[in-house]
């Protein structure tokens, strides 16, 4: 039981942070119909900036409201480095066919993981220890206050989201966008800020991911964003790729399946079962758990 | 005639090396309903895509009050008065028949409930329906909703592509009954039609466009009585 629980609280835990990189995934596809492959090397930067920040900018403090200006500062950074992405890479093969935007998407990712390597070297660096060392015993089950921030905080920031697209009228325009742009165009919706909007969102949500990555682990290097960027990818297809709460859903879902294989078969293996699982979630419902939103009749 | 409102002069459309229109000219009076004839493929959609700018001109000039259109990106076409009922209806199929029309009030800066109310008289069966999902919509209602979201912005000219297509006969007649009385509140009209009949009895004017150019135009009546019509799209003998 024991196993049991403390597997729940750390699945929880990454589980909250695969969706929230996953909603970059999801959102960019339900809208483009594109996998920014470039995404996880995103979330993998976001780390990276939040060290430099952390050293050069908050002279290394650690308070709270330095935290705060870190995942802001982050956050705002790789929404920047989002729009330019979408600018360079994507919107001039906005008429092209999908497989010129797949490679541009996989050359984007070449280029932002370089670009870490450039900047902050090829070895690991270890992430500041923002949030202090707290932990709670509950008979045997051992609980951080680090988990505590980013399970809350994920939770806090996906139903402001799914808040957002759901009872907003831009959240109406991004649904319709994603169902029919030439439609969403003829009610005066601008697509182009739509998409533009969707990697502002998609980026900063995958940017606190990251930071999240960086406190709970530590050790960050500039090519994880590969790693984590496929753990959430395959969390957005489990939930139904294109669907906003199938990601969130998706991430929480994969991240228990991947605690409790660790916890109960074999930490070595969690990969290997994680990856059986994407490819039978592919044979059986290729559509994912909620399945992309599709209209019955014509 | 009253005065003008909007007028194509000397279109041409490619897509690619293809040319789809070729060359065309027509005009809108405020007030008229005018429509466009022709057999598949005769390039009324693409007119149609063109006037919204979902399509760009190859060359010639698109005007609408005088306002040179063809310049003016898409999503900006509703706000100047031309609201689109695209072929095929495209209504939001996975939201509601509310939300659809609300998307149609999206370029307004706020919701005029009298509109809703209109466009909810017109079409009583949308009010209905109103928390159900467009797509599980029969065909003539969700053509009920594309007319009802593209009235939501308040538009001086509505374009109407196809209204007809696919839908049950017995709608078709309320639909087009309706749209006469949308041309009464003072919206202009044009619409295009393979329905050829159908359409000219609503119609004050009429242009048929065969293969990317204008065949024949005329006054509803003259292009009734006219063999070419008959014989092409009426179906009758002599």
């Amino acid at each position: 039981m024991d196993i049991f629980l403390q597997q729940l609280a750390n699945g929880l835990t990454i589980g909250s942070m695969f969706a929230l990189v996953a909603l970059g995934y999801t959102m960019v596809y339900g809208v483009m119909r594109l996998i920014n492959f470039a995404h996880g090397d995103m979330v993998a930067a976001s780390a990276f900036v939040g060290l430099t920040i952390y050293t050069q900018v908050m002279g290394q403090a650690a308070t709270l409201i330095a935290v705060i200006t870190i995942f802001l500062l982050s956050a705002a950074c790789m929404a920047c480095v989002g729009i330019i992405l979408e600018r360079v890479a994507y919107r001039p093969l906005r008429e092209a066919p999908r497989l010129s935007a797949v490679v541009s998407a996989l050359g984007a990712s070449l280029v932002i993981q370089n670009g870490i390597m450039l900047i902050w070297g090829p070895r690991m660096r270890i992430f500041p220890e923002l949030i202090p060392q707290v932990y709670w015993d509950f008979g045997g089950v051992v609980i951080s206050l680090i988990q505590v921030i980013i399970l809350a905080l994920s939770l806090v920031l996906m139903v402001a989201l799914y808040l957002f697209v759901e009872k907003t009228r831009i959240g109406a325009a991004i649904r319709a966008s994603s169902i029919d742009q030439d439609a969403a165009r003829l009610m005066g919706i601008n697509v182009n800020s739509i998409i533009a909007l969707i990697f502002i969102i998609g980026s900063s949500l995958g940017a606190v991911g990251g930071l999240f990555i960086g406190l709970y682990y530590r050790g960050i290097t500039f090519n994880m964003g590969w790693q984590y960027g496929l753990y959430a990818f395959i969390a957005a297809i489990l939930g139904g790729i294109g669907n906003i709460p199938g990601a969130m859903l998706g991430g929480m879902l994969l991240g228990l399946f991947k605690a409790f294989i660790e916890g109960y078969v074999s930490s070595t293996w969690a990969d290997a079962f994680t990856f059986i699982l994407l490819i039978l979630i592919l044979i059986v419902r290729p559509t994912g758990i909620l399945g992309e939103r599709v209209a019955e009749k014509v | 005639m009253s005065d003008l409102l909007f007028e194509i002069k000397d279109l041409e459309v490619s897509y690619g090396s293809i040319a789809a229109i070729k060359g065309i000219s027509l005009e809108v009076h405020k007030g008229e309903i005018v429509t466009i004839l022709g057999a598949n493929g005769a390039g009324k959609t693409t007119t149609m895509r063109t006037i919204s700018q979902l399509l760009k001109a190859k060359a010639g000039s698109i005007q609408f009050k005088g306002q040179e259109l063809t310049q003016v990106p898409a999503h900006k076409i509703v706000k100047l008065g031309i609201s689109h009922s695209p072929e095929g209806r495209r209504v939001f199929g996975v939201l509601t028949v509310e939300e659809n029309l609300m998307l149609g009030a999206y370029s307004q800066s706020k919701l005029d409930r009298e509109v809703l109310d209109w466009v909810y008289q017109l079409f009583p069966r949308l009010k209905e329906r109103r928390k159900q999902l467009a797509g599980t919509l029969s065909g003539g209602e969700q053509q009920m909703l594309a007319i009802g979201r593209a009235l939501m912005s308040k538009p001086e000219m509505l374009l109407l592509d196809e209204p007809s297509l696919g839908i049950a006969p017995i709608l078709v007649k309320a639909i087009f009954k309706q749209i006469k009385a949308i041309a009464k509140s003072g919206v202009t009209v044009l619409l295009v039609e393979q329905n050829a009949k159908a359409a000219l009895k609503l119609a004050d004017r009429g242009y048929v466009l065969d293969v990317g150019t204008i065949a024949l135009s005329g006054t509803s009546a003259e292009l009734l009585a006219s063999e070419k019509i008959q014989e092409a799209y009426l179906g009758k003998k002599h």
